[in-house]
């Protein structure tokens, strides 16, 4: 059973914007297949009184207090950024989505 | 050629009108949902950022108690029903206001689910229904550069700052608000002002809308009237004012009523809002944007709020807005219409405030309704964002109770205050604005008589109506510092006697 197609592979490429050509394109699907099938055996073991884990401890209610610890101050925090101006992060033109 | 667009009225003498209202709130938490970092406003760009809100590897959130706290409060005050586990949801997308490519929100298990709000419109009750309250985090703010005006359009580039990522974020969603006829505006307006006033009494955040710590999604469809299958909407984002709700409803009623009675669709479409021009133009297109691809956020456990901790919280509410209203009326003596006068231009606090600062009711009512929210309409602004405070509205009311200024001269004072001139006292000792005494009345008088004979005349023979040109040859004399009415005893009285 194959549940990831090529179109899959497209659509999700274009979301995650990598251009990605028709070769690879058709080899991640033959891939990303075999790996959510591996993943997919999960379910087979998992019978209808186990509910679904989201993380790995079964904890709850984990919570800090609302108290301030210092920030990195605004050098350091860009000094690792592929480009900045001002302090700020300098990112290239945005597609017109927004005012 | 474009088809003349109809009015607000009658547009909806045809079609039925159908709200949705998403409203953000930035909650007043010290620090940030998922780290410490601080979330003052305006700090110099990217001094509140952390590996935790920029999102760099290795870095692993924790929850802010305070905010969750705050969260279900929010839901209780609303009649909410409070979820007995949840979870936050990764929302996946590419754009760099989230520096990480996901903002952590919550998807179909939201804190709080199934609530209510009853609004006051001119006198009338109505009730909306509030879909579900949920966490989110708050995204940085871009800066375009490169455009004419600042806008994504034309730009070259942008640059980011992140103090504002990570902040907790409340998002409040209505059921879709139908049977509101032509109060659709009204209502839009009336709910979010009772949200604002709700949220503020909660001490859960500061509700500045110019500061876009609430702001709002105004989503609105119409239907042919006596339909029941809601018609294509439309959502404006980020309205961020009380009266830029109601503008934004009036627009989109009249853009879409044009559109159906000319033949064509409502596009299902994102819109922003123009401040300026009071219109609303398309933004980006929902089609590929809404894959979100939301899964479980793993980096964070579930939350579970304990039900006699939610209990605890419930008991604690503080009274809503509309009962405080109700008691500060009584309290002081202001009528139904005073209070509906009063709520409707959004200065009941202010004249709280006034009068809790020494000023009568009746002239802290005076101030605020009668000439303040005047002011604010012609500026396009809210009453609380004029330039003046309270206390100085009561220190003015004072010197005008004490004689000191008459009414004209206590305008005068409160619009050099509004001015930015400064406290009033500072601004009457500045321009010398005083009472004119009585002796220097006595001596305008005199001499107002004097130059005018044939008119004091007329009024010695018993035509009151001819005092008006003395009068104004007093005021005009005493460079309008005289009570006007206290010059027109004297004048009377002189020449009576003489």
């Amino acid at each position: 059973m194959s549940a990831i197609t090529r179109e899959d592979v497209a659509h999700l490429a274009r979301l995650a914007r990598i251009a990605m050509t028709d070769d690879e394109l058709d080899a991640l699907a033959a891939q990303l297949d075999v790996i959510l099938g591996a993943v997919a055996r999960v379910q087979e073991v998992a019978a209808a009184d186990i509910p679904p884990t989201s993380h790995s401890l079964d904890l709850a209610n984990v919570f800090r207090p609302d108290e301030p610890v210092p920030s990195l101050g605004a050098a350091l925090a860009v000094a690792a950024a592929p480009a900045a101006e001002h302090d700020r992060f300098r990112v290239p033109r945005i597609l017109d989505e927004e005012a | 050629m474009t088809i003349a667009t109809p009015p607000y009225d009658d547009v909806l003498d045809r079609y039925d009108p159908v709200l949705g209202l998403e409203t953000h709130v930035e909650l007043g938490t010290v620090t940030k949902l998922f780290c410490g970092c601080s979330t003052v406003f305006g700090a110099e760009p990217n001094t509140q950022v952390c590996p935790v809100c920029l999102g760099l590897p290795g870095s692993l959130p924790v929850t802010n108690g305070t905010a969750i706290d705050y969260t279900v409060r929010i839901g209780l005050a609303l009649h909410c029903r409070i979820a007995e586990w949840c979870r936050f949801a990764r929302k996946n997308y590419f754009y760099p206001d989230m520096p990480k490519n996901y903002q952590v929100s919550q998807y179909d298990e939201p804190l709080c689910i199934d609530g209510y709000l009853d609004v006051d419109v001119d006198g009338d009750e109505f009730r909306i229904e509030i879909e579900r309250v949920h966490l989110e985090e708050d995204t940085g703010k871009s800066m375009h550069v490169g455009g004419s005006t600042g806008r994504i359009h034309g730009a070259t580039h942008s640059l980011v700052d992140y103090n504002r990522a990570g902040i907790p974020l409340v998002e409040i969603v209505t059921k879709p608000i139908a049977g509101t006829g032509h109060r659709a505006a009204a209502v839009a307006k009336a709910y979010v002002t009772e949200l604002r006033d709700l949220l503020r009494g909660l001490g859960v955040s500061d509700v500045r809308m110019e500061q876009g710590s609430l702001r709002c999604d105004v989503n609105v469809s119409l239907m042919p009237k006596g339909a029941t299958a809601y018609g294509t909407r439309s959502e404006t984002k980020n309205v961020n004012s009380l009266r830029s709700v109601e503008r934004a409803v009036r627009y989109e009623v009249e853009r879409q009523g044009a559109r159906l009675d000319g033949g064509e669709r409502v596009v299902q479409e994102t819109r922003h809002f123009h401040e300026d021009s009071g219109t609303t133009s398309p933004g980006r297109s929902k089609e590929e944007a809404q894959d979100y691809r939301y899964f479980p956020e793993p980096d964070l456990v579930p939350l579970a709020p304990a039900p006699d901790w939610v209990a605890q919280l419930e008991a604690s509410l503080p009274e809503p807005p509309s009962v405080a209203r109700r008691r500060f009326a009584t309290e002081h003596g202001f009528s139904d219409l005073e209070l509906t006068q009063m709520t409707n231009a959004g200065v009941v606090d202010l004249v709280r405030e006034t009068i809790a600062a020494g000023a009568a009711p009746g002239k802290a009512r005076g101030w605020w309704l009668g000439y303040l929210v005047g002011r604010a309409n012609d500026a396009g602004v809210e009453a609380a964002s004029l330039a003046i405070t309270p206390a100085q509205i009561a220190r003015v009311g004072a010197l005008e109770d004490d004689g000191t200024l008459t009414n004209k001269l206590a305008r005068q004072v409160v619009e050099a205050v509004l001015a930015g001139e400064g406290e009033p006292d500072a601004v009457i000792e500045a321009h010398g604005w005083k009472v004119a005494g009585e002796d220097e009345l006595v001596a305008a008088v005199d001499a107002a008589i004097a130059a005018s004979p044939d008119i004091a005349a007329k009024v010695r023979d018993g035509n009151q109506g001819a005092l008006g040109p003395l009068v104004g040859a007093v005021m005009k004399a005493t460079g309008g510092s005289a009570d006007a009415k206290r010059a027109r005893e004297l004048l009377l009285e002189r020449l009576a006697g003489g």
